[in-house]
């Protein structure tokens, strides 16, 4: 008993350290431009918290997140564009191509704004479900199932291109100007973009933290160790991997509903294969079974993209194809699995039990 | 009658395409259970390997020929390397194995941008492959690429190639007595470790001359291997790990497949489409068309 009140005032303690540096300290110690790039950075890591749950938790090795972030990115651009056109009006990019006399029927219901938030999270959550059930279900597992979420986003994504009149193509729904009202040109609106991801991520966070330390979360660790003797033990693996998935699904997808007010565009890029792994070498690099190392990873790994293919475009992609080598290869616990060994050390001192960092199969 | 037989031999070129992508695969993945994402850029090696050959040979149909075994040997150099390097240590983790040869694949991208540059470039088809053959005439003709033809050759030639090894060669005995049973394989005295990089040479070096055909049908790029790699994992898990057969019939079909969708939709709405065949058909054969039997559960 005491151990866990000592880890759930760490954790608390942690949360509210967290919360402080993005509400107290970043707003004023960032500058504009600063500020909007965390924003974005926020959102990789609310992937990054979906991640970790399927993952790090349940052994899912996703690589279709993009497909996820896509949908809520789309589900709410859709919206704005509709609002930023006005009523009556078409998005400018329909006007463009001049295809389309009157919205799409699949665009009408996004005009309705509490649809359009709703489907940023429900859309992914559905489509998740519905992909996880049949996967799930048949046991298709382990490898197979990396490579079906990691085809399902090479066809999201060549579909969206393949739709330029009605999704916008491979420019995807740009220059969005306006969010529920707000002109998101003005730095105020910005900063409350930043302030409302900031939140979201937090909140997630502490989903995430519940749910792993329910009983339920034990149970995804168990499937995750040795799925047959859950099975023998009168659970159904499926169902658990199943809310692991759908759960994850849904982060991504209002981390993606949130990413497009923050830099105004989504676009098939975004969400295709290559930035849907992208997604997972954050948490993979942080530690995929520790929550804070998954979040603080994708952070780190999000921040040095941007720092480093500033200055170096060749370096970057040789340094992020080292971080894959390094963080799997050396160190699967990740950054956090550091802390662990120190504290297990200690732990070893003390002669108490620690439990150890689970391989995923 | 003509369209039918057109859409036929479209969908039979594009599985020969995707057998010789996936044949490499089916020793590598199929049979080591490996998962390598490089694998995509043993590809793009092997069209790179073509590129600069025709650059010092002039003739290009010799240097078609000369750049088939070359690309085997360089494609295959750096399976080996890779396995030797990275994969003997993740043998047990193959989900991280694929993360680690994602890095790999990354690298090697970037590597071949800085040395040929970023845009794609292209080689010239000997004479005798740029034309057409036309099987039926008259009003409604019929006429295939003769370099579409000779990619359906070579993958029937590594298929057969492939598959005498493995049954016929002590070498292909020991690497499927090492996928039945690697501990009994070991204590029998197959030095399996070695058996493991023999194989990965192969299946590499087989990436390398599924480069050297594609570049008879499509440019040469740094993200060429990233474009087919997919749907040759597609066909390994579909056609059921273990055996070649599951893969060969799967790699038609799914050629044959995806041709008559996109002539009857359009290209992206085909991918879709052929996916969710996919997800279909594993619902009914969850571990692929083929399959080794085996007791174990998982």
């Amino acid at each position: 008993m005491n151990v866990l009140k000592g880890r759930s005032a760490r954790a608390w303690a942690g949360f509210a350290g967290g919360a402080f540096a993005l509400f107290a300290v970043a707003p004023f110690a960032l500058s504009d431009f600063r500020l909007g790039l965390l924003a974005k950075y926020l959102c990789m890591a609310m992937v990054a918290v979906g991640i970790c749950l399927a993952w790090g938790r349940g052994g899912l090795l996703t690589l279709g997140q993009g497909v996820f972030f896509g949908l809520g990115g789309y589900a709410m651009a859709m919206h704005l564009k509709i609002t930023d056109a006005g009523p009556g009006n078409l998005p400018d990019f329909m006007q463009l191509y001049g295809t389309a006399d009157e919205l799409p029927w699949w665009w009408r219901p996004f005009e309705n704004p509490v649809f359009a938030i709703a489907a940023t999270v429900l859309l992914p959550m559905t489509v998740a479900a519905l992909l996880g059930l049949f996967i799930f279900r048949r046991r298709v597992k382990g490898a197979y199932f990396a490579i079906l979420s990691q085809a399902l986003a090479s066809a999201f994504a060549i579909w969206l291109v393949g739709q330029q009149a009605t999704t916008g193509g491979t420019n995807g729904l740009t220059d969005i100007q306006g969010f529920f009202g707000y002109d998101l040109d003005d730095p105020v609106n910005q900063r409350m973009v930043y302030f409302v991801i900031a939140a979201s991520l937090l909140a997630l966070i502490a989903l995430a933290r519940q749910l792993i330390h329910s009983r339920y979360g034990e149970l995804l660790v168990a499937v995750r160790d040795s799925e047959e003797r859950v099975r023998f033990l009168g659970y159904d693996p499926a169902n658990v991997k199943l809310v692991a998935y759908v759960v994850a699904a849904g982060m991504a997808g209002l981390a993606g509903a949130l990413f497009v007010p923050a830099v105004g565009i989504i676009s098939p890029a975004l969400i295709g294969i290559v930035p849907s792994i992208e997604f997972v070498i954050g948490a993979a690099v942080g530690g995929r079974a520790s929550l804070v190392g998954a979040v603080l990873g994708a952070l780190a790994v999000a921040w040095a993209k941007t720092a480093l293919s500033e200055e170096f475009p060749a370096g970057w992609t040789y340094f992020q194809g080292l971080l894959f080598i390094v963080a799997l290869a050396f160190l699967p616990g990740g950054l956090a699995s550091l802390t662990k060994l120190f504290r297990r050390r200690r732990a070893v001192a003390q002669k108490s039990p620690v439990i150890p960092v689970g391989e995923a199969a | 009658m003509t369209v039918i037989l057109g859409q036929t031999f479209t969908g039979i070129s594009i599985g020969a395409v995707l057998l010789l992508i996936a044949l490499g695969l089916s020793l590598t993945f199929g049979q080591m259970n490996v998962i390598n994402m490089a694998h995509g850029e043993f590809i793009m090696a092997g069209a790179y390997t073509t590129y600069v050959l025709q650059k010092s040979i002039s003739s290009a149909g010799i240097s078609l020929l000369v750049a088939l075994p070359v690309a085997f040997l360089v494609s295959g150099a750096l399976g080996a390397l890779l396995e030797w390097l990275l994969i003997r240590r993740l043998y047990l983790r193959p989900l991280d194995t694929l993360l680690v040869t994602w890095g790999v694949s990354l690298m090697l991208q970037q590597l071949a941008r800085d040395i040929f540059g970023a845009p794609n470039v292209q080689t010239r088809a000997p004479d005798l492959l740029t034309g057409n053959i036309t099987l039926i005439g008259g009003d409604d003709p019929l006429s295939v690429a003769n370099s579409r033809l000779f990619i359906l050759g070579l993958a029937i030639a590594a298929v057969v190639a492939l598959s005498l090894t493995l049954r016929l060669t002590p070498l292909g005995r020991r690497i499927r007595a090492v996928v039945q049973n690697r501990d009994l394989a070991e204590v029998s005295g197959i030095s399996t470790s070695r058996v493991d990089r023999t194989a990965f040479f192969i299946g590499s070096g087989l990436a390398g001359v599924a480069g050297v055909a594609l570049t008879l049908v499509g440019p040469i790029g740094p993200t060429m291997g990233t474009n087919v790699i997919i749907d040759a994992f597609l066909v390994i898990v579909v056609g059921g790990i273990g055996q070649l057969k599951g893969s060969v019939i799967v790699a038609f079909v799914l050629g044959a497949l995806q041709s008559v969708l996109e002539y009857s939709t359009t290209v992206s709405v085909a991918k879709v489409l052929v996916l969710v065949a996919i997800v279909a058909f594993l619902q009914w054969r969850p571990q692929g068309l083929y399959t080794l039997r085996t007791r174990s559960l998982v």
